[in-house]
């Protein structure tokens, strides 16, 4: 668990002078007039165990700054940290030392691994500091590579590896030592796209394994729909927006979140529950064909789902056959029911059934596990979902 | 304009030295006289033919490649045809005493100053100082507090050989990758073990060019340390030019060549390659104070 409240950084000055300056109500304008640069600005955050948190912005907006807050490789100018109730703000070199080796962890950009050391020795650099002895070190690095499928690689150096692998050998050093929280400062920026899938696959099965708690800073917005449980958008120091992808997706804070989520792949990231609609008519199977006849026309649509008394779908019944029913003088929707219609859970991503939308007379069910019917995903609502950023409303 | 009497002061100072400490002085001269005399006693101890057998087998092992090992022994072989081996290995005790002391001092310095900006600032002016101020001015000093012999040539020598040393430590220091020492740091690593783990073995290319330009230096004064009284090639040397002897002065010159191209070689060979090859094996940590070729020939 980490709680940080209103961290604050300020380079290029020292603290003493700098903190003053932060009470006052242009703080920014008087740190720059200092000389000095505000790099973080009153950021508070709170992850739980087991949550990926992402923190997203462009170049610059501080995010590698918060990041090393979090284990004071950067030392905050202001504010508090907690993690798992520790006031970690307060702790000095001597006590966070065994912090930073037992319980923060840390993936870097460009790998950082020791050139000069083997992929084991290097997977085993946590202990090695924590000075459990060689045999046992060295077994749990091999365990860790392992784990990331780099154990025939053991005795190689980093310069043999490609860089996927190197990355692999940095998230084997962190899985070593078992820390529980892992600070990640945009791990897979550097890799190629199908490399750079490969490894988000592998962070997110290592993590239904471990459930670290894990803070991960990327400016690939897409990267953070697919790994982040919820995502911080940053700009020039501030927290624009926190939140879960699709609420971010679907309600941006302003102008440059919108700008920001306008290349994502929106049908990945937004869900049949985003397009979600009451029907405008339903039917019961015990009405008279006459009557539900009538509300079609008077709703101008083609079908209409039939549902039991707990909402149930038990099919669905067209304007022809409901005509025909009403011919052969049917009391009942019973001979008009046939299943020609697609249901699909709320949690369903729209680029899994988006190709279906129109192909039926009524539009696409999104039901729950009992095949009670929640709403209807009209084909209407998914293009919207899928044109407009700032359209769409909630479910 | 007044005349501001910097050589008088300089000058009062070395006399005030000689005064006060000139006991001490003493004791550093009798201290490296002995430790010239040693090495150069353990480099003369083996038959000739068995000392170029170890150089060869050091070239060797520095960097695997055939023809230093070939040019090792012939050029040591025509060394000993000139009658010039023992003068040779009286300035090879002496180039070694010199850089062992350059890089004890030099690294360490290197090590400072790359740890802070104020350092590095505060170092470099000394070290152009060093460098520059011509070697004469501070041998003649010299002379004075050790008086004449091999004594003030490896004090000169060692002024002289210091800059390279923190110059290039400082610098491989300061271009190991910043994300590495951050790894190091962020795993909870002391600031001595980023030293020791990530900074020196990283900065090792650079520390060694280090000492492969202090010998270089070492060597180069050789010649003037034989004006002040110190046996070997520079005695052959400057002789031959008060002499007019142009033949034996060449001979002294072309052994001073010869040793300088095997030790460079040797010491560029160690720096790129050679030594990570033999650490991968060995697993060893270096011992940066005493560089590999120094202890290996003595
Ligand atoms: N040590 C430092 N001294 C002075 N300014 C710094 C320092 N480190 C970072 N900055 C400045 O602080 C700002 C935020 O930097 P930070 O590295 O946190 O950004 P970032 O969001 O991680 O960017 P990127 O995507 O480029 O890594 C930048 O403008 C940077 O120039
Ligand atoms: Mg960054």
């Amino acid at each position: 668990m980490i709680e940080a409240e209103n961290l604050t950084k300020v380079y290029g000055i020292p603290r003493d002078r700098a903190v003053p300056l932060l009470r006052r109500a242009d703080r920014e304008d008087a740190v720059r007039n200092a000389g000095g640069f505000l790099a973080a600005d009153g950021v508070s955050l709170s992850v739980s165990p087991g949550e990926i948190f992402v923190i997203m912005g462009l170049s610059g907006s501080g995010k590698s700054t918060v990041l090393r807050m979090l284990n004071r490789l950067v030392e905050p100018t202001d504010g508090s940290l907690r993690i798992d109730g520790l006031d970690v703000s307060a702790m000095s070199q001597d006590e966070l030392r065994p912090l930073r080796n037992r319980r923060i962890n840390m993936v870097f950009q460009h790998f950082a691994l020791l050139p000069h050391r083997t992929i084991r020795e290097n997977a085993a650099y946590g202990l090695k500091i924590r000075q459990v002895p060689a045999k046992e070190r060295l077994e749990r690095a091999d365990q860790a590579l392992r784990r990331v499928g780099l154990e025939r690689w053991r005795d190689s150096r980093p310069h043999e590896l490609s860089g996927g692998m190197k990355q692999r050998v940095g998230l084997a050093r962190a899985l070593a030592t078992d820390a529980e929280i892992l600070l990640m400062d945009e791990p897979f920026s550097a890799l190629d796209p199908l490399i750079r899938r490969d490894m988000q696959e592998l962070l997110l099965q290592l993590q239904a394994a471990d459930q670290r708690t894990i803070v991960f800073v990327t400016h690939d917005l897409n990267e953070a729909m697919r790994i982040g449980d919820r995502i911080m958008v940053m700009r020039d120091g501030h927290v624009v927006q926190c939140g879960t992808g699709t609420e971010i997706i679907s309600s941006p804070a302003n102008e440059y979140v919108s700008e920001f989520i306008a290349d994502v792949d929106r049908s990945r990231v937004l869900t049949a529950a985003n397009v979600l609609r009451t029907p405008l008519v339903t039917a019961r199977p015990d009405e008279s064909p006459g009557d539900v006849l009538q509300r079609l026309e008077n709703a101008e649509m083609n079908g209409v789902f039939v549902l039991d008394g707990a909402d149930r779908v038990l099919g669905v019944a067209t304007d022809e056959a409901l005509a025909r029913a009403l011919r052969d003088g049917a009391a009942t929707l019973d001979s008009c029911l046939v299943g020609d219609c697609h249901t699909v859970p709320p949690d369903l991503p729209i680029v899994e059934f988006c190709d279906l939308a129109g192909r039926h007379t009524v539009p696409i069910a999104v039901v729950d596990d009992d095949m009670r019917l929640l709403g209807v995903a009209p084909k209407a609502a998914i293009l919207a979902a899928l044109a407009a950023p700032r359209k769409v409303g909630h479910a | 304009m007044p005349r501001i009497p910097i050589g008088d002061a300089v000058e009062s100072g070395i006399q005030f030295l000689l005064d006060r400490l000139g006991g001490l002085f003493d004791v550093v001269s009798a201290a490296l006289t002995r430790l010239v005399d040693t090495v150069y006693a353990i480099l003369v101890a083996p038959h000739p033919l068995l000392l170029i057998a170890v150089l060869s087998a050091v070239a060797w092992f520095a960097g695997r490649r055939l023809p230093l090992v070939v040019f090792t022994v012939l050029a040591f072989l025509l060394v000993a045809s000139m009658q010039l081996w023992v003068q040779t290995m009286q300035t090879l005790a002496v180039v070694i005493v010199a850089a062992v002391i350059a890089v004890a001092i030099g690294v360490p310095l290197g090590v400072w100053a790359a740890s802070s900006g104020r350092a590095s600032v505060i170092t470099r002016p000394v070290l152009d100082f060093m460098q520059t101020l011509p070697v004469f001015v501070y041998l003649i000093p010299a002379v004075f507090l050790f008086g004449i012999g091999v004594v003030p040539g490896v004090v000169a020598t060692t002024v002289f050989a210091v800059p390279p040393a923190v110059r290039l430590t400082e610098l491989g220091i300061r271009q190991v990758d910043s994300e590495v020492v951050e790894a190091a740091v962020a795993f909870g690593s002391r600031p001595r073990q980023v030293l020791r783990e990530v900074q020196l073995p990283l900065a090792l290319p650079s520390i060694m060019a280090g000492v492969n330009q202090v010998i270089m230096m070492a060597l180069s004064m050789v010649v003037i340390a034989g004006m002040v009284g110190a046996q070997g090639l520079g005695a052959v040397v400057v002789q031959g030019i008060t002499q007019l002897d142009i033949g034996s002065g060449f001979e002294g010159g072309l052994a001073v060549v010869i040793l300088a191209i095997y030790l460079d070689r040797v010491t560029a060979a160690l720096g790129s390659g050679g030594f990570k090859r033999r650490r991968a094996q060995g697993g060893g940590t270096v011992d940066l104070a005493l560089p590999k070729q120094v202890a290996d020939v003595s």
